[in-house]
């Protein structure tokens, strides 16, 4: 330990005042062992822990019983209500920031010591309002990248680095071995902090190493200086023992002699953000992970683990993983279990380890437990070396008003949050399901993403199934759309109606309404539908009606099942029908290939939209635009090829042979016949081969075709059909072939004329050399 | 480090021993006698009872490494540090070891030298193959003397496993999965117990410390007895892979060819290594159904292509080499044993065999010599 006569400490300090600093290893179990051995040694009566002093107000939570760690302290910008003409983009701008801390955390252990002990807890790092404001750093580029990668590695984990230094890959096995197991020894603070010095007038020499992100130094001097700060702060306020929890790599900052001024002059003028602070639960798999809010802990069960287990941890690890092995079915005995003890302690003997670490474990279970078998063992290390596991906060954590609702309406809906992912069946015809599905629903317009629409297993549009997975930036999501309103339901009907009123698109506009039926907000429906109808009638252009039909109609048909009044939107879509079929004709002159290749697309889907819709009246009006559209002048080709085909179908034309005839007959452009032609086969060869009146339609027509013109259709022909599928072109064959009562290969009702043929008869009989006999 | 599957090693006990030198194939205390002696004289750490080397040693032996004295341990196993250290450890817990993987991953070479270094003796062996009875396993009787003289000691004939349990030693059992079910099964009391009843003497054999076994099995292969859980249970399971990188193949295969060239004492051909690094890629491309570049799909054959066939390609081309040809190792030489190899069923194989040559060795510019070698044959 480290004893410290602050010389800083000039005025009001209480004589005798001691100051002990643990450097410590974020998040390594066995830091926070030995933090709070240190502890209980020194018995402080106040604790600084490296974190925002804005949580000062909030850390007294971390005693409630309804605390349960892994949770993170979060210090986000308030959301301010978001300007009219605020569209989406905007909105994602948000800023926040975390702490995590688990169980095996020593800045959580510090914290509790400090609750239970009845000693002051202050967090001594630079505010956080000063922290979520990017640092101006204007060495940063001018630097050149010549320093080592070591330099920044050691600035990011020194501890790491010693341990990489002593030939280990892990950092808590280098900190077992060499620290921990010592049992008896004195504590390892004074080494750590000796061997920090060290390191840090190492890379003293080169001033900004390569792989740090930019800025790092100049805001590690401004935390540094804001730690000494909170130090004098807290002598001067008289209290007698001190004790300071920080990384180890600040520890000789805290100690240095640093005259008062030049701190002030370092953290005067820093710019300065709105902050509020919070508790958010966490998980153990955002503390594996590395980048974003990860801590980069790769295997936070097996910490938490080490941290818990009062003895014994190896026997305890295997019992426990033979647990889970066997409730998959997996036989595991006890004899299993004894072996793999013996494995792993004679493994560990072997490679000259006081203890059997997670490695030796793992071995152990692959050749015992797992029998060599390697997906038992990806599913211990999913369970148990990561150990997805979701911490909680007590309920009077300062909440907005959204979150209180949410977990609210979690608690009646039955749906708890957790962090591994599991899917969730819903059946709509039940009341608490279709609520469920409305609250996710909801939550997905607020852009929290909680549950996820699956590929639903069973038949029958009142099944939903989803995948729910809760992740602990949520919270901020939440907090970032409480400026929304105050209830799920609230919020996202405000988001809704922003959304539409940003919306660009008819078609944008179209997928709010759908959303908003799907999430049942009825308050919202009425004003997005006057948006829609206003936008309707004032889009000139037939495509974005076209675009916005189909889940218009999606949304009225299916709209029954969740029990939403559709009254408003059946006259939208009424409208809509009307202004495409008026709109569709003059759309569809004077297209060029593109154009008329998009216009295809959305007259399918438009057609099939109106299938669905199955109204009688709007069919009639549907067709019969389509009809007056397939003999206007100047058609492209694709499209009257294609109209034809519907037409067809729908069994309003009649003389669709000869209109064949007509479009592929010398008469018309080559390009245009062909495009006829991959209009009205578009759907694919499938239709051909089961479809067996339109296969004889075309069988007739190509046999029936002239061999002069025939050679002239054939490349169209090719062109068309070569767009199938080779498996499909040979079942088309195939059904040819065996077309009962086929056509015949040529029309035997031709009757000859004598007339005509006489004198040609007579010439070849004369070519022969037989005169006929006159 | 790898033999083929079936290298078999001579049944204990029969035949006047030659000396080591006249054999076709030394057992491995015999071949590193010299390394395991020094080994033991430098090694001060404690030993398991029974046992010859510390496990620290043993694991030096097998993966090589240097001695305080400078000398140095030739590796003997190239593949994962941890395999091996599994593989120790379970031995040095009494437990029995099973060795699984497809053939030719060095099975029965990790077993000989594990056998060799631990008890010194690794021909304490029995051989599974569907017709093992369990007299090999437990103990028979000389008929002649069991007629003339009763029941006695004298009249016993003891299985390996049995002198193994009596010297505190390691017994090899090799492909345990191809033994009947019913003498898998008489292992199981031997190994939970560690003693085996004689009853027609009213006697049993206790095993002395040291004494355990180690097992050896394809896990993928036809004609096989699955091994019961019961079995199972009594063995720690360590799964040897194929060799990870190309690099290390051909330094399998390079060092494997070398021992086995003068064991055989063929005359001292030039290391063929860049027609060793051509009969490694031939076999991981077709055993990968992917060329090395990633770019073109192959089909697989059907044979395994081991590592320990590669060795063996090579041995018989460097032979043909120092026999037939200019001694130097080349195309022509290996190209036969290659396709030995490679076609194992003659309809199928020969399709992808004829499918690779043509595809990408054809258009390989520095192969032009193996292709033509390769179309020659074939």
């Amino acid at each position: 330990m480290t004893d410290l006569t602050p010389d800083a400490a000039d005025a009001g300090t209480a004589p005798g005042a001691r100051v002990e600093v643990f450097g410590i290893r974020h998040h390594g179990p066995g830091s926070a062992r030995a933090v709070r051995r240190a502890l209980d040694e020194f018995k402080p009566d106040a604790v600084l822990i490296e974190g925002p002093p804005e949580a000062d107000a909030i850390v007294d939570l971390a005693a409630e019983p309804g605390m349960v760690p892994p949770v993170a302290l979060l210090a986000y910008a308030p959301a301010e209500p978001p300007l009219p003409g605020d569209d989406a983009a905007s909105w994602s701008d948000r800023r926040a920031a975390f702490w995590p801390f688990a169980e095996f955390s020593p800045e959580w252990q510090a914290v509790r010591y400090a609750l239970d002990e009845g000693a002051a807890v202050r967090f001594c790092d630079l505010p956080a309002a000063n922290q979520l404001v990017p640092p101006a750093d204007p060495d940063s580029d001018s630097q050149p990248e010549d320093a080592s990668e070591d330099d920044a590695r050691i600035r990011l984990d020194p501890l790491g680095w010693l341990a990489r230094a002593a030939g280990y890959e892990d950092a808590e096995r280098w900190w077992d071995d060499v620290v921990e197991h010592r049992d008896g020894g004195p504590s390892p603070f004074p080494a750590i902090a000796e061997a920090m010095s060290e390191l840090r007038e190492r890379v003293a020499e080169q001033p900004s190493p390569a792989g740090l992100p930019p800025g790092h130094l100049v805001r590690e001097e401004q935390r540094e200086a804001a730690m000494r700060r909170t130090l004098r702060r807290a002598l001067k306020d008289g209290f007698e023992r001190v004790a300071v929890v920080c990384g180890a790599w600040h520890v000789p900052a805290i100690l240095a002699r640093v005259p008062v001024a030049r701190d002030d002059r370092t953290l005067r003028g820093l710019p300065k953000a709105k902050v509020s602070m919070t508790w958010v639960p966490w998980t153990h798999g955002r503390l594996a992970e590395r980048s974003g809010y990860g801590a980069g802990v790769r295997s936070p069960g097996w910490y938490a683990h080490l941290f818990a287990a009062p003895d014994r941890p190896v026997e305890r690890w295997l019992t426990e993983a033979a647990a889970i092995l066997r409730q998959e079915d997996l036989h595991v005995s006890s004899a299993h279990v004894i072996e793999a003890v013996r494995l792993a302690e004679a493994l560990a003997a072997l490679r000259g380890r006081p203890l059997a670490g997670l490695d030796e474990v793992t071995e152990a279970t692959r050749a015992v437990l797992c029998e060599g078998a390697d997906l038992p063992v990806e599913l211990i290390r999913r369970r148990m070396v990561v150990g997805e596991r979701l911490g909680s906060v007590p309920d009077d954590t300062p909440m907005v008003p959204l979150q209180r609702d949410l977990s609210d309406r979690q608690r009646r809906l039955r749906l708890a949050p957790s962090a591994d992912a599991r899917d969730l069946e819903l059946d709509l015809r039940r009341d608490v399901d279709i609520a469920r599905s409305r609250l996710l629903h909801r939550l997905r317009l607020l852009e929290v993403d909680w549950g996820v629409p699956a590929e639903s297993r069973g038949k029958g549009t009142f099944r939903e199934t989803w995948t729910l997975c809760w992740r602990p930036e949520f919270d901020v999501e939440l907090i970032e759309a409480s400026a929304w309103g105050t209830t799920v339901a609230g919020a996202s009907a405000a988001r809704a109606g922003a959304m539409a009123d940003a919306a660009e698109s008819l078609a944008e506009l179209t997928s709010v309404v759908e959303r908003c039926l799907l999430a049942g907000l009825s308050a919202a429906l009425p004003g997005v539908m006057r948006t829609l109808a206003d936008r309707a009638a004032l889009d000139g252009d037939v495509a974005h009606l076209m675009d916005a039909l189909p889940s218009l109609v999606r949304a009225l048909r299916y709209g029954d099942v969740r029990e939403t009044g559709t009254g408003p939107l059946r006259t939208v879509v009424d409208g809509l029908v009307v202004r495409v079929c008026v709109g569709i004709v003059p759309a569809s002159r004077g297209l060029d290939d593109d154009a008329a290749r998009d216009l295809l697309d959305r007259l399918d889907r438009a057609h099939s939209a109106l299938a669905l819709l199955d109204d009688a009246a709007h069919t009639a009006r549907w067709h019969t635009t389509l009809a007056s559209l397939v003999d206007r002048e100047g058609l492209h080709g694709l499209l009257e090829g294609r109209l034809t085909r519907l037409l067809l179908d729908a069994g309003i034309l009649t003389d669709v042979p000869d209109r064949m005839a007509r479009a592929v007959s010398s008469g018309a452009a080559p390009a245009r016949a062909a495009a006829w032609v991959e209009g009205f086969l578009s759907e694919g060869g499938l239709v051909l081969v089961h479809d067996d009146a339109l296969l004889r339609l075309v069988d007739a027509w190509i046999a029936g075709l002239p061999a002069e013109a025939f050679t002239g259709v054939l490349p169209l022909l090719r062109r068309a059909f070569g767009e199938f599928a080779a498996a499909e072109r040979r079942a088309i064959g195939d059904r040819v072939r065996h077309l009962p009562d086929a056509s015949p290969a040529r029309p035997h009702d031709d009757p000859v004329d004598p007339v005509r043929a006489g004198p040609a008869t007579a010439t070849v009989l004369r070519i022969l050399g037989t005169e006929a006999g006159s | 480090m790898t033999v083929p599957d079936d290298g078999t090693v001579p049944e204990n006990g029969s035949a006047p021993a030659p000396g080591p030198d006249d054999v076709l194939r030394p057992h491995a205390e015999q071949q590193y006698s010299g390394e395991l002696a020094l080994l033991a004289e430098h090694d001060d750490r404690p030993r398991p009872p029974g046992w010859r080397l510390s496990p620290w040693a043993v694991t030096t032996y097998l993966l090589g490494g240097g001695l305080p004295d400078g000398t140095e341990i030739s590796p003997k196993y190239i593949g994962p540090r941890r395999l091996v250290e599994v593989a120790v450890a379970t031995l040095a817990t009494d437990r029995a070891l099973l060795l699984l993987g497809v053939p030719g991953t060095a099975k029965t070479w990790m077993s000989e030298h594990l056998a060799a270094a631990i008890s010194g003796d690794s021909t304490l062996l029995v051989q599974g193959t569907a017709g093992t009875p369990e007299e090999a396993v437990r103990y028979g009787w000389n008929y002649a003397r069991l007629l003339a003289e009763g029941p006695s000691e004298r009249a016993l004939v003891e299985s390996p496993l049995m002198r193994a349990m009596r010297h505190g030693m390691v017994a090899r059992v090799e492909e345990l999965t191809r033994m009947p079910g019913d003498v898998q099964d008489s292992l199981i009391t031997l190994l939970s117990e560690k003693t085996l009843p004689v009853p027609e003497l009213n006697a049993e054999v206790q095993a002395r410390r040291g004494f355990t076994v180690i097992a050896t099995a394809n896990d993928r292969d036809r004609g096989v007895n699955e091994l019961s859980s019961a079995l199972r249970r009594r063995f720690n399971t360590v799964v040897l892979p194929l060799p990870e990188s190309e690099a290390d193949e051909v330094e399998i295969v390079a060092r494997r060819v070398a021992q086995l060239g003068r064991a055989l004492e063929l005359p001292e051909a030039p290391a063929g290594l860049e027609e060793i690094r051509r009969v490694v890629t031939v076999f991981r491309e077709l055993r990968a159904g992917l060329t090395g570049d990633g770019r073109t799909k192959l089909k697989s054959p059907s044979g395994t292509l081991s590592t320990a066939e590669a060795i063996s390609v090579v041995t018989s081309g460097l032979a043909l080499a120092a026999h037939f040809g200019d001694g130097v190792l080349r195309a022509p030489d290996v190209a036969g044993g290659i396709v030995g190899a490679v076609v194992q069923d003659p309809a199928s194989d020969r399709v992808v065999w004829q499918e690779y040559l043509e595809t990408v060795v054809r258009d390989r510019p520095d192969w032009a010599d193996f292709y033509r070698a390769c179309r020659e044959v074939s």
